[in-house]
């Protein structure tokens, strides 16, 4: 305990300061809201201290963990992907194994893109480096597994009929849902790509930001935000596949017969 | 029609037969033990009241839902062991509702023969729109067609798979009055031609009369009757 206390240093008082700045400016807007009829007061209330207890416990566990190998920063990973995953379930809901299904779809994405990033030296092992740039990844990876899965379901079950309709002529579950495969990847990978042709133009992203306040080269941290926003395009856009697809195979029976229709779904 | 055909021939198979055919849905029964025999070349009516059950009867007929319980024989074979796509191209189902995938006329008929990597020649395509009254809409963009000429595209959609059977689920109900008649006696025409065998789902009493060979009625999704239109509706 005397060692964690000893984080309590000015640096950390003078944040939580700042975090009791912002949540007065978030009341504020909550109570603009409120005069407009919007109560959104109990919403913001759970997560704005969900979000601090979060990170204040996500602060402390790094600072335990700070010289842990790659095993233990792997697991925090997995962990963070298993939290993702019962967020994003939420979206595909109405089909069993909706965890499941989130979980494979950000394992995948963001496994794959945080390995590789690795094997290219992009992205070091140490605890202090790895979770928080494999949070980012894995928290746009859950955001594009919801946002798929999200538009699938609505597109497919809105869409029953022509659906139906070319099962009717003999087409596989495959085929008949193959346009609303397609504007449900476009739609979670359309955020990405509005992230990367904006970037530098319209914000600054956090990594390069933070690298430049620590003195690092602003070239090269352009280069390593852009790195970083790329990878998280990458594993947004598998994670987004692997989950419509997972979804469209759940969507049919083994007879081929859809079973997202509406007032089941 | 079984009715018409002499005692000392053998009895055909069935074109399609269904044996106890069950569906529940929640512990409801949509449809509940219905055995039947259509010949090939006969027209059976569905009707009954909303709900009765007869548009879930049809789906269970081209397996767009899974019976609980019995079974359908398509031409003596339970069709369960007929892949699903393949069985639908046999079976094929024209709905209320055209249903007609965005892009031409064309695209739209090729659709089912493509399925099975059949290739349909524009001169096809040609035939089959003339026969549902509509030569020359072959590069008509589907959005701008009328109610019912969509629907005059989606038969020749369907009869583009040269199906064994058709399973119409009430096909002009949708449509104006005019357009309804047209499409009607198009449907008539071609399953005369064709000889086909049919099974019309419909609450009109008059286009049954028309129509159909034997009429089955279904009353809270259990067989309530099924003979001669003339024997289950009574004489108009």
């Amino acid at each position: 305990m005397p060692d964690l206390l000893a984080y309590f240093d000015t640096a950390v008082w003078l944040g939580l300061l700042q975090a009791g700045g912002a949540i007065i400016l978030c009341g504020a807007v909550v109570l603009l809201y409120r005069y407009h009829h919007v109560h959104v007061a109990r919403e913001a209330v759970v997560s704005l201290l969900r979000g601090l207890v979060q990170m204040v416990f996500v602060g402390f566990v790094l600072a335990l963990l700070l010289h842990g190998n790659l095993l233990i920063g792997a697991l925090i990973l997995l962990a963070m992907a298993g939290a993702a995953a019962a967020t994003a379930a939420k979206r595909s809901k109405g089909l069993g194994g909706s965890f499941a299904l989130s979980f494979v779809s950000i394992a995948a994405g963001g496994g794959l893109v945080i390995a590789t990033m690795i094997a290219l030296g992009a992205l070091k092992t140490d605890i202090q480096m790895l979770v928080p740039v494999g949070s980012m990844i894995i928290a746009n990876a859950m955001n594009a597994c919801a946002q798929a899965a999200e538009r699938f379901r609505a597109d497919v079950v809105a869409h029953a009929g022509p659906i139906e309709a070319g099962l009717a002529l003999g087409a596989e579950p495959s085929v008949a849902v193959a346009p609303y495969v397609r504007s449900a990847v476009y739609a979670c990978l359309l955020p990405r790509l509005d992230m990367m042709k904006s970037l530098g133009l319209v914000w600054i992203p956090g990594v390069m930001a933070g690298m430049m306040l620590n003195g690092a080269n602003p070239l090269t941290a352009g280069l390593y935000q852009f790195v970083i926003v790329a990878m998280i395009m990458s594993s947004s856009g598998i994670t987004g596949l692997v989950a419509v697809l997972l979804l469209r195979s759940r969507a049919f029976s083994p007879a081929a017969q859809l079973l997202l229709r509406p007032g089941r779904a | 029609m079984p009715e018409a055909m002499n005692p000392a021939m053998p009895t055909p198979v069935p074109a399609l037969e269904t044996r106890g055919l069950t569906r529940l849905v929640g512990g409801k029964a949509l449809v509940s033990d219905i055995s039947v025999s259509i010949a090939p070349g006969e027209v059976m009516a569905v009707v009954g009241a909303s709900g009765a059950g007869k548009s879930t009867f049809l789906r269970l007929l081209n397996r767009l839902d899974e019976p609980t319980a019995g079974m359908v024989l398509l031409n003596g074979q339970d069709y369960r062991a007929i892949p699903p796509p393949r069985l639908r191209q046999r079976v094929c189902m024209m709905m209320q509702t055209p249903f007609l995938f965005p892009g031409t006329v064309a695209e739209n008929i090729r659709f089912g023969p493509a399925q099975r990597r059949e290739i349909l020649s524009e001169d096809k395509i040609a035939a089959l729109l003339g026969r549902v009254g509509l030569p020359g809409y072959a590069g008509r963009d589907t959005g701008t067609l009328s109610g019912g000429e969509a629907q005059r595209i989606a038969l020749a959609r369907t009869l583009a798979n040269a199906p064994e059977v058709l399973l119409l689920d009430e096909p002009t109900s949708a449509l104006d009055e005019v357009s309804a008649r047209g499409v009607e006696d198009l449907l008539h025409g071609i399953m005369r031609e064709r000889a086909m065998t049919c099974v019309l789902v419909t609450h009109n009493a008059a286009q049954t009369r028309r129509f159909a060979d034997r009429v089955m009625r279904l009353s809270g999704g259990r067989l309530e009757a099924v003979g001669p239109v003339a024997e289950v509706l009574g004489d108009a």
